[in-house]
Order: C-alpha cells, then sequence, then structure tokens
C-alpha cells in the first residue's frame, strides 16, 4: 500500500543564522510501521519531524507524504494527514477546556457540529480521558496533559501520528499507561525519543540520526547492540539491554 | 497607578470606555488586516510574559527599593502599536478581575492610561524617533528612557484629569498634579531602564525580533488616524468636563427628579421595603446626615434632598445630576442595546 | 513579588470556584456580565457625599455568595487586599475638604471626612460585585459574553490566550527568579544589569513558546479563524436574573431606602 508511505529524500535544512540542522536525510516509511528517531541532542530530530508536516521548508531535497508532496499548496491535506503531538503539551493545549482543545481541530476542518461532537466524544474515549473534558488544561497532571493532547491530534482522524518525547516529563505509571496506548493505535507512528527502553518495547525500527544525517537504520535491538555506533552518536544501549548493577548479570543482550 | 471604580464618575467612566472600545475594535481590524496570524498566540504570551516578569523584581540602585517592570513600551517595540494596545488591554482586563486592580467600569480609564500613550504616542512619536531600526543601543537607551517617561507623564496627567473630572476624590487639581508627575518621572525612568536592558538583551541574543516589529509596522502607524482620535478623545472629554462643570440643571436633572420623585412617593406604602429600610437605617453610618432642611413632602421633598449633596458639590462646580444622568443613560442605553440585540437574534 | 504570587494563587482560587454548579453558575455568562456591570454603574453614580443610598446595594454581592455557595471569605480577602489602596486615596478628602457637612449634636462631620467613608464603600461595593462576577462565571465565560457583546473576536482570543499562558509563565517567573535570589547575596546580583538579562531570557523563552504553540495550532488546520460553538443561551431565567437585578438597581439608586426612613421616623418625631 504505498498510500500511507512517508517518504524523505535528500532532506536538507539550514536555520537563518546559517546552523546546518539536516543535511540529506533520507529514509522511507511504510504503511503502519512504528519507527523511532533518535540522536544526540542537536542531532536534527525536531527539525525533522518539523518538516513532516510542513511547518518548516526544506532548504533541499523532498518530503512526501503519501504521493503528495509537501508543498506550500499541499499543507492542508498533509495536516490533516499527519497528527503531530509535540513534545510540550501545555503548548498544544491553549483552548479554555479540553474539550473545546479536541474540537478545535475538527472545527477547523469545517466539519458539522454532530460530527465535531462525535469526534471529541471518541477521541477523549480513546485516550481515556472522557472525564477531563471540561478542565481547563493547567488543572491536568502531566500523564493528564499528555493524553488530552494526544486526543486533540486523534480527533482529526490523521494516519500518521508523530510525537516529539512522548514519554519526557511523565512518572512511571504515566509513562507505562501512555506506552500501553500507543501500542493500541493501528496508526503509522512516528517517535523521536530519549526514552530508548521505550523505544525497544513500541518499535519495530529505529533511525539513528547524527549531526545532520542518518547514522543508522534498522531493527532497535540490532542498533542497541552496536555499541561503538552508540557511542559515536552519544547514546547507550536501553537500561534492560545494560547489566545489572546489583548482580551483575549481563542483561538481555542476547 | 490604576485608576479604581470608587473615584470615577459613570461619565468618565462611559467617555473612556466608549475611547478604548473604539480603539480596541480598530487594533483588532488592523492586526486582522496587516499582521500574520503567526502574531496571536505571540501577543497571548506576551501578555503572560507582562505578568511573569512583575512577578521578578530588581534593586533599583542607589535607593535600595525595588521596582519591576511595567511592560507597555517593551510590547510595543516588541509587537508594533496595535497589537501592543491590544496585549496591554487585555492584561488589565484581566488585572480588573481577578486581582481588583482598577475595576470594570475604570477598566476604560486604565486601558487607555496604560495602553493608549505608551502605544500611540510613546512608541511611535518617541522611541522611533530618537531609535529608528538599526540604532545602536546607546540610541535605543535614550530612546526607551524618553519614551517611557512621556508615555507615563501622560499617562499620570490623564490620571489626573480623569480623577478631578470625576470629582469624588477632593485633591484639587494642582496637588494632584504636583503629586503625580514627580512620582510617575521617577517610575518612568526606571521603566525606561528596565526597557533598555530587556531591549538591549533582545537585540543582542535575536536581533531580528528588535529588528522585525518596526519593519512590519511603520507602514501602518497611522499617524494621522493617532492624531484625530487624540482631537476627538480630547474634545470629548472637554465636553464632558464642561458639561459637569457647568453646574446648571439641565432636563437630565429634571427627568431625574421627577421619577425619584414618583419613586419615593410610592416606597413608603410597601411594608417590606419598608422593613428592610429600617434595617437598613438601623446600620447606616450617617442615616440622618442629609437633613440640611425640615422635610418637605412629595417631589418637593425628594428635589431638596438631591439638592443636598450638590450644593456641596457646588463649590468644585461638578454637576451631581449631571454624573447620575450619565450613568443613567449609560445603564439604559446598554439595558435597550440589550433587549434589542435579543430581539434581533430571536 | 509577594503580591502577584499571592494574585496568581488568588487568581487559581478563583478560578476553581468558577467551576461549581448553582443555579447562578448555570446562567448564561451574558446576564451575569450585564447585571454586575449596571450594578457598579448605579454604585458609582451616587454624588460624592452620598454614603446611606450606597449601603443598600451590598444586597447584591451578599444575595450572590449566598446563593451560588461561594465561600465569603475569598470576597473579604479581596476587600482587606483592595481597601487599604482606596483608604489611602480617600484620606485626601479629609484633608481638603474641611467643612462641616453633618453634625451630631455638637460633633460636626467635615464634607471630606463623609466622603472618604463614601469612597471606602463604593471600593467595597465594586471591588465585590466584580469578584462575585468572576468566581461564579469564570474568565472564559466572560469572554464568551464579551464576545457574545460583540467585542472583536482577535481581543477575545488574545485574552483567552493570555489567561491560558498566565499560569505557565508564571510559574516560569517564578522558578526563574528563585534561581536568581538563590545565588545572589547581600543584594548583589539584583541589580539591573542581571534583571535585564534574565527577564531577557525570560522573553526569549516566551517567545520560543509562541513559536511552538503557533506549530501546534498550523498542525491541526488552523488558518487563521477561530471556530466558537454555541453553547449557552440567553433563555427565561437568564431574562428573569436581569431585569430583576436591574429593577432592584433603578429602585434603589432612585429611593434612598434609609433615607426615606429617617424622613417618616423624625416626621413622626417632630
Amino acid at each position: 500500500m504505498s498510500h500511507h508511505i512517508v517518504e524523505v529524500k535528500d532532506l536538507r535544512h539550514s536555520y537563518p543564522d546559517g546552523t546546518e540542522a539536516l543535511r540529506g536525510v533520507s529514509f522511507t516509511i511504510h504503511h503502519g510501521e512504528s519507527v523511532a528517531v533518535i540522536g544526540a541532542n542537536g542531532a536534527g530530530k525536531s527539525t525533522l519531524l518539523l518538516h513532516l508536516n510542513g511547518y518548516l521548508p526544506p532548504t533541499a531535497g523532498e518530503v512526501r507524504i503519501g504521493d503528495t508532496p509537501v508543498v506550500r499548496t499541499t499543507l492542508n491535506e498533509v495536516r490533516r494527514t499527519v497528527g503531530m503531538v509535540f513534545q510540550d503539551p501545555d503548548d498544544q493545549l491553549f483552548m479554555p477546556t479540553v474539550g473545546e482543545d479536541v474540537a478545535f481541530g475538527p472545527l477547523n476542518l469545517g466539519l458539522p457540529p454532530g460530527e465535531v461532537e462525535r469526534r471529541v466524544e471518541e477521541s477523549l474515549a480513546r485516550v481515556g480521558a472522557g472525564h477531563l473534558r471540561d478542565k481547563p488544561p493547567y488543572r491536568l497532571s502531566g500523564g493528564e496533559k499528555k493524553r488530552a493532547a494526544i486526543a486533540t491530534v486523534l480527533s482529526m482522524s490523521p494516519d500518521i501520528l508523530v510525537m516529539d518525547e512522548p514519554t519526557a516529563g511523565l512518572d512511571p505509571f504515566a509513562r507505562r499507561q501512555l506506552m500501553g496506548l500507543l501500542r493500541e493505535f493501528r496508526h503509522t507512528k512516528i517517535f523521536t525519543s530519549h526514552d530508548l527502553d521505550m523505544v525497544l518495547e513500541l518499535c519495530e525500527r529505529t533511525i539513528v540520526l547524527k549531526e545532520g544525517l542518518v547514522a543508522a537504520d534498522g531493527p532497535p535491538r540490532e542498533i542497541f547492540r552496536n555499541a561503538e555506533l552508540l557511542a559515536a552518536c552519544h547514546l547507550e544501549p536501553p537500561f534492560s539491554m545494560q547489566g545489572c548493577p546489583v548482580c551483575g548479570n549481563k542483561g538481555c543482550q542476547r | 497607578m490604576h485608576m479604581a471604580d470608587a473615584l470615577i464618575s459613570p461619565a468618565v467612566g462611559a467617555v473612556l470606555w466608549t475611547a478604548t472600545a473604539g480603539t480596541i475594535a480598530c487594533c483588532a481590524r488592523k492586526v486582522r488586516q496587516n499582521l500574520d496570524e503567526r502574531k496571536v498566540p505571540l501577543m497571548g504570551v506576551l501578555g503572560a510574559f507582562v505578568f511573569a516578569a512583575q512577578m521578578i523584581n530588581f534593586t533599583i540602585p542607589g535607593t535600595g527599593s525595588s521596582g519591576h517592570l511595567g511592560g507597555g513600551l517593551l510590547l510595543a517595540v516588541l509587537l508594533g502599536p496595535h497589537a501592543a494596545f491590544l496585549t496591554i488591554a487585555s492584561v488589565l482586563v484581566v488585572q480588573a478581575l481577578f486581582f481588583a486592580d482598577g475595576g470594570l467600569l475604570a477598566l476604560g480609564c486604565n486601558i487607555f492610561n496604560l495602553g493608549f500613550f505608551p502605544a500611540f504616542i510613546a512608541y511611535p512619536l518617541v522611541y522611533r524617533a530618537i531609535a529608528p531600526a538599526g540604532s545602536s543601543q546607546g540610541r535605543r537607551t535614550a530612546a526607551s528612557l524618553a519614551a517611557a517617561v512621556a508615555g507615563l507623564q501622560l499617562g499620570a496627567f490623564s490620571v489626573v484629569l480623569e480623577t478631578v473630572v470625576s470629582g469624588i476624590s477632593a485633591l484639587p487639581f494642582s496637588s494632584f498634579v504636583l503629586l503625580m508627575q514627580p512620582i510617575h518621572l521617577a517610575i518612568g525612568i526606571v521603566e525606561g531602564l528596565v526597557t533598555a536592558a530587556v531591549v538591549g538583551f533582545m537585540a543582542k541574543a535575536h536581533p531580528e525580533i528588535i529588528g522585525a516589529a518596526p519593519r512590519s509596522v511603520r507602514g501602518d502607524v497611522g499617524f494621522r488616524q493617532v492624531v484625530v482620535s487624540l482631537l476627538a478623545v480630547a474634545t470629548i472629554i472637554a465636553g464632558v468636563v464642561s458639561w459637569c462643570a457647568s453646574g446648571k440643571p439641565d432636563g437630565l436633572e429634571w427627568a431625574i427628579a421627577s421619577v425619584a420623585g414618583k419613586g419615593e412617593l410610592k416606597s413608603p406604602t410597601d411594608g417590606v421595603h419598608g422593613g428592610l429600610a429600617t434595617l437598613q437605617n438601623k446600620i447606616a453610618f450617617f442615616p440622618e446626615y442629609s437633613f440640611p432642611k425640615p422635610a418637605g413632602q412629595g417631589a418637593k421633598e425628594a428635589a431638596a434632598l438631591r439638592d443636598a449633596p450638590a450644593e456641596g458639590e457646588g463649590r468644585l462646580g461638578t454637576s451631581v445630576s449631571g454624573i447620575v444622568g450619565g450613568g443613567l443613560t449609560l445603564a439604559v442605553a446598554f439595558l435597550i442595546g440589550f433587549l434589542l440585540r435579543r430581539r434581533v437574534a430571536s | 513579588m509577594a503580591h502577584i504570587e499571592t494574585a496568581l494563587r488568588d487568581l487559581n482560587r478563583l478560578d476553581l470556584l468558577a467551576g461549581g454548579d448553582s443555579a447562578i453558575h448555570r446562567l448564561d455568562p451574558r446576564a451575569k456580565v450585564l447585571v454586575t456591570l449596571v450594578y457598579i454603574v448605579s454604585v458609582v453614580s451616587f454624588g460624592r457625599y452620598e454614603v446611606s443610598g450606597l449601603i443598600p446595594f451590598a444586597i447584591f454581592p451578599l444575595v450572590m455568595v449566598a446563593v451560588s455557595g461561594l465561600p465569603p471569605g475569598i470576597v473579604v480577602r479581596k476587600l482587606l487586599v483592595v481597601l487599604p489602596f482606596a483608604a489611602l486615596v480617600g484620606l485626601f478628602n479629609p484633608l481638603f475638604d474641611r467643612e462641616p457637612l453633618l453634625s451630631f449634636g455638637s460633633l460636626a462631620v467635615s464634607g471630606g471626612w463623609v466622603s472618604f467613608v463614601s469612597i471606602i464603600l463604593r471600593a467595597a461595593l465594586t471591588v465585590g460585585g466584580a469578584v462575585v462576577l468572576v468566581a461564579v462565571t469564570g474568565f472564559a465565560g466572560v469572554c464568551r459574553a464579551l464576545q457574545r457583546f460583540g467585542v472583536p473576536r482577535a481581543f477575545v482570543v488574545q485574552l483567552l490566550f493570555l489567561y491560558r499562558y498566565i499560569f505557565v509563565l508564571g510559574d516560569e517567573g517564578i522558578r526563574m527568579s528563585r534561581a536568581r535570589e538563590l545565588r545572589s547575596f547581600a543584594g548583589r546580583g539584583m541589580g539591573l544589569r542581571a534583571y535585564g538579562s534574565l527577564l531577557g531570557s525570560l522573553l526569549l523563552r516566551t517567545w520560543d513558546r509562541a513559536e511552538r504553540i503557533h506549530m501546534a495550532m498550523l498542525s491541526r488546520g488552523f488558518q487563521g479563524e477561530f471556530h466558537a460553538r454555541r453553547e449557552s443561551s440567553f433563555g427565561r431565567r437568564e431574562m428573569a436574573f436581569t431585569a430583576g437585578w436591574c429593577f432592584l438597581f433603578m429602585l434603589l439608586r432612585f429611593v434612598n431606602v434609609p433615607r426615606l426612613i429617617g424622613v417618616l421616623v423624625t416626621g413622626v418625631f417632630r
């Protein structure tokens, strides 16, 4: 199915101050894949994500969502297909109540009121946040905010979910809850994360960025076993693959 | 300084509400037309920034006391006049509703005093004149100082005018001016220094921000508009001043006296009302102070009672009836407008 | 600093109260905004020396607090914060206005003192009315009402955005300020230069946040237009609420009830 492919071809981006954030990134993501983009701070992860829904225009190269090239004229279509969940939910929840925030996207799509209502209810139920509907965002806990932020994107029924650091700043319980939720989604998923244990559990593919280039692309378990690569990219294997500091067991480096 | 509801008359409140509402409508249109929609969240968070900034203070050199940012001029430098005015207005609305700084009726005065002068006078006429785009930090400091002082002096003078015209406070014009202007000179200097420091920091860290705002607004500041609206406001204020100060009874006064007279005639027969009033009479601070003359009866008495405070006010040449009339017309206008609107809607 | 921190806390508390559920909370915000405006205009429309006529107006905040189940403490606290300022300004009146206006036996009271009391009363009533309005309506409710009264959409959106990010940026401001204070000794480091760059960094972060919010809006199809959903309606209950209060305010405005009783009572003894 070529319909929901994300195709990035020789993508380059330089910021106005001259920083080269991306220096020729290429990859293809197939329908239903769950892909993690990892790399050190400043490797270009966030810049890459911002190209996927056309917020940043490429300096050179191309991004295609399905058969649609991401250019100025296709932004509406692309943004409906690609749902973006930002790292800080405070940036994403800006309406007075959670319910209104979830309705923001569908209303912008010009859907009729009944349909908007149905989508709001459905998306909130999907993330287990139906009871938060009338609450203002600043009254939510970190985990609740994250789930509400995901609902605001789900309500637009995107085909591709893009998330920047979904587990950052969550307590272990909220993180576990969120991971359970993400596992259920049948969307094509693209994450950036420093939470490599989550990557190991949720993703079947990992793209490692280093200084604006793809340093590796493959199954997470393989990549996390490549100590040389990880060291060069300022990364470490996930805790579950490291030796146990108490009993000295070698961990699951099978 | 924020004006408080307790110190203004409805007439003054209404005039400045009108002026402010007009300016807001004009700015809202301008912002929609001219500025990209990127400014929508920017204005919002910059408003919140002003609150956050006021939480942080610094030691004023040489005095040991502490000061903080007011923010009007800084917003104008960052956003340009129209967006800045809306942002300042929104900050003041929140202050009025939640922090009881000022009040709802005084909101018009406060937005005008603290928003109009920095955004439409101090920034375009003073700041930009001294420091056009691409100026040195020295020039920017001088411009910030001059503009902040100018804005606050005008604002303070406006507070004085509004208070004196309202006639609730007994402070004579001259003493009030002598009190307010020097205090606001000091506040203005501090505000100017702070604005210069922040603008300087931004110019170093993010030169395109300080450079960008003026470029996008230079074409649409509309000096003629500013001058025209200023003139209009001045005319209205002058009109109200003369209206209030004329001391002549006018049609409104008559109308009110007769309405009041009827009310007074009717009420004593109302048992519940009477009982309530007895209770209130007991807790009143000065239940009898308005008894300068032997009680007459009916409408004549009402008129006499109404005149009692007016006599006191006569010394200052302010007509109570004018103020009452203003308030009444405003209330009635609101009510009628609302009923009509509802009828249209249904 | 203490002032704003407490103010933020109060704001938080008021906001929580607005989430309550009572007959008054459920009214359309427009009715409450309108009544409060009429109330404030009625209160301030009295002459400078009015005292007795103002007193019956306390009925509005009192009844609202009673019916909506607000804790009276929050209104009282707010009054305690504001009244000293009113007193400070009002204190000039006894200084400048010394002509005796009324007397109790041999004790003459100057016009200044009467108007001083009047200012305090006005402040208490207007602030009380406004606090009650916010506590039973909530800021978003007030904004909705403003919009339906014809306030430009751009300004309403601005108000809502500002309010949303007060909490976020307020926390940021408090954290930065705390971090500086912990490292400044004997007042050093509290000067203008450190202040300038501190505020500058806060401003930069604010700026970046605005960009991120904008991204989040764009990625959900924002095209410069906010779409509203109409929820509440101005029905019969709202009509009765508005008309009833406005009628009462007019009545109290033009019939000085305490004075009337005074007339009657002294008339009997004459």
